[in-house]
């Protein structure tokens, strides 16, 4: 079964962990669904290493919070918040990868994003 | 155990809140109005520069509703990360605001001045003495970098606030502050448990963004007890739900579990959230784990003056080769002005392109449709802001005019929508520190002062 993360997420977003650190949230919807998507270990490091184009060392961590239903990744920023050549201070608009990512939640491995769906 | 009743007016002091909803939670006999005046979130340049990404009117709107509200019920007011950023001038800054509202309403109150700015000296010393971490994954500092360090904050702990209460402050005015350490101060002073007190800190300091609907600008009410606490929104339009509260707790925050502040962690392995009423959440079970005691400090050094020029284009065949004639236009750019003095350099936006993710951008635009029109900032930084303007005003004239490959439109080929083109963004600051201190005593960094508002007579000092 192909799902796509949009459509089973209730919040997707990004934001600033300090000045050094990107955070990223999936908040899902449905509690089952979020299990599936946690017990499955869809969302890796590796995952997020290749939707951002970073080396997986640039990945601190994903980590999933049952209260929230809720999966986060937190990515090094590749520019310092404010420093020169920043795009985006807050960080709050860097969530847009997620989007267009869709999973095989039968099969153990996520849809490449290169062939997602454009979001 | 009594319950002590927490109000939390609004996120970040200055963005407002309903009368309503300020009323209705007044209705509840607050025991502290705390409220959190700042973030580091809006970048390097507050702190550098001394001033507020607040405004001036909008804290004052905010604070002419709360200090008459706690100075008639008799309650405390307690304030952190002053003016925005908590250094010196941001602190002087709503200090004056406070006085000056002190006289226009005649109010009488002790208030506690505490300061957060770290000293270059201080900063050396705990440096030579192995007692400077840099917090990764931000960069060690080289001394080179300290010594350039413009201001330097650290965020304090509870103890510093706690000191201030017994000194019978009832209005407390800090510097920059750990987050929910004013909110939990006085309740920890109390005989609350940590864990609880800053967990509701936590979630108090962000004020309504916890609701469904969120809001940055609406109330929250907590209320504390031996065994948990409650949120609940002052809002009819709002809620507090389970989703909404925990999801909170992930909030700008890389490991949601485990919460290291000042003194040790905050550990929410094991807490609970429960809906009690249609706009309450019950949390129970978090921990606090004491550890060493450590300050997180946030510094900053300037890089240089900034002049930005914002221009569009809408021509299909620029757009088609915007990335060869920017990259031209830099090179005579620099040409032209021979040898700059450095640091200088020149970026230019591309938004339609990947103004916004920059190099974390995913989509390779040139493999798709060209977009129909792209908007471009010039973004000069130099030693002066008279370079800045030099290099900008260069690159911006050169590009207006520049003969790329196929050109058609020939009469230039930026559409700016104001005049002038050029703007003067002033001196541009980075973060050059962000590292933990090692303490033996938590208010060691944050001396305080006490003043005697009187509002229809003038400023009596007191001696700490």
């Amino acid at each position: 079964m192909t799902v796509r993360l949009r459509d089973v997420a209730e919040v997707i977003r990004s934001k600033n962990s300090g000045p050094y650190e990107l955070t990223l949230d999936v908040i899902f919807r449905e509690r089952a669904m979020y299990e599936r998507f946690r017990d499955a270990r869809l969302f890796t490091p590796e995952l997020v290493a290749r939707l951002y184009r970073i080396p997986v060392s640039q990945v601190l961590g994903v980590v999933a919070f049952d209260p929230a239903k809720a999966v986060k990744a937190t990515i090094v920023r590749p520019v310092a918040s404010g420093a020169l050549g920043d795009r985006d201070v807050y960080g709050a608009q860097q969530h847009a990868p997620l989007l267009g990512l869709s999973f095989e939640l039968d099969g153990p491995d996520a849809v490449p994003p290169g062939e997602a769906p454009p979001c | 155990m009594e319950p002590m009743r927490i109000l939390s007016p609004t996120a970040i002091l200055g963005y407002g809140f309903p009368d309503a909803s300020l009323e209705e939670g007044m209705r509840r006999k607050p025991d502290l109005i705390a409220v959190d005046a700042g973030s580091s979130d809006p970048g390097p340049y507050y702190l550098g520069a001394g001033v507020s990404f607040t405004d001036r009117g909008g804290v004052k709107r905010d604070l002419e509703r709360l200090l008459p509200g706690a100075i008639a019920a008799g309650i405390p007011l307690c304030i952190g990360s002053a003016g925005g950023s908590g250094g010196e001038p941001h602190l002087a800054w709503l200090l004056d605001i406070v006085r000056e509202i002190a006289r226009e309403h005649a109010l009488r109150f002790r208030m506690a001045a505490i300061h957060a700015e770290i000293g270059p000296d201080a900063v050396r010393a705990a440096d030579a003495a192995g007692r400077l971490h840099p917090l990764p994954p931000a960069p060690e500092s080289s001394p080179a970098e300290i010594a350039a360090t413009v201001r330097v904050v650290g965020q304090m702990g509870i103890e510093p606030f706690q000191r201030a209460i017994d000194a019978g402050a009832q209005v407390i005015v800090a510097g920059r502050a750990y987050d929910p350490a004013v909110f939990a101060a006085h309740a920890v002073r109390r005989g609350y448990d940590r864990g609880l007190a800053l967990h509701l800190g936590k979630i108090l300091e962000c004020a309504a963004i916890a609701a469904t609907p969120g809001s940055g600008s609406d109330c929250m009410l907590g209320t504390l007890d031996a065994t948990g606490f409650t949120v609940e929104t002052l809002s009819p339009a709002r809620r507090c739900t389970e989703l909404s509260v925990a999801a909170h707790t992930l909030y700008e925050k890389s490991d949601p579990t485990k919460l290291p502040g000042p003194g040790g962690t905050l550990d929410l392995t094991r807490t609970t959230f429960r809906q009690v009423a249609d706009n309450a959440v019950r949390v129970e079970g978090s921990r606090f784990v004491p550890g060493p005691y450590r300050i997180k400090l946030e510094g900053v050094r300037s890089v240089g003056f900034r002049t930005v020029s914002i221009a569009g284009v809408r021509d299909p065949v620029l757009v088609g080769c915007i990335e060869e004639t920017l990259a031209a236009v830099r090179e005579r750019t620099f040409a032209n002005l021979g040898a700059l003095r450095q640091p200088s350099t020149l970026d230019f936006l591309v938004y339609g392109r990947d103004g916004v993710m920059g190099p974390l951008e995913p989509d390779d635009l040139r493999a798709g449709p060209l977009p129909r029109e792209i908007g471009l900032v010039v973004d000069a930084v130099a030693p002066t802001q008279a370079e800045a303007n030099t290099l900008c005003a260069t690159a911006r004239s050169m590009l207006l005019h520049y003969g790329y490959p196929g050109r058609i439109s020939t009469a230039g080929n930026l559409a700016f929508p104001y005049s002038p083109s050029d703007f003067k963004a002033g001196e541009v600051f980075a973060f050059s520190l962000y590292h933990l201190i090692d303490v033996d005593d938590p208010c060691a960094l944050f001396p305080m002062e006490l003043e005697e508002v009187v509002g229809d007579a003038g400023i009596e000092e007191v001696a700490p």
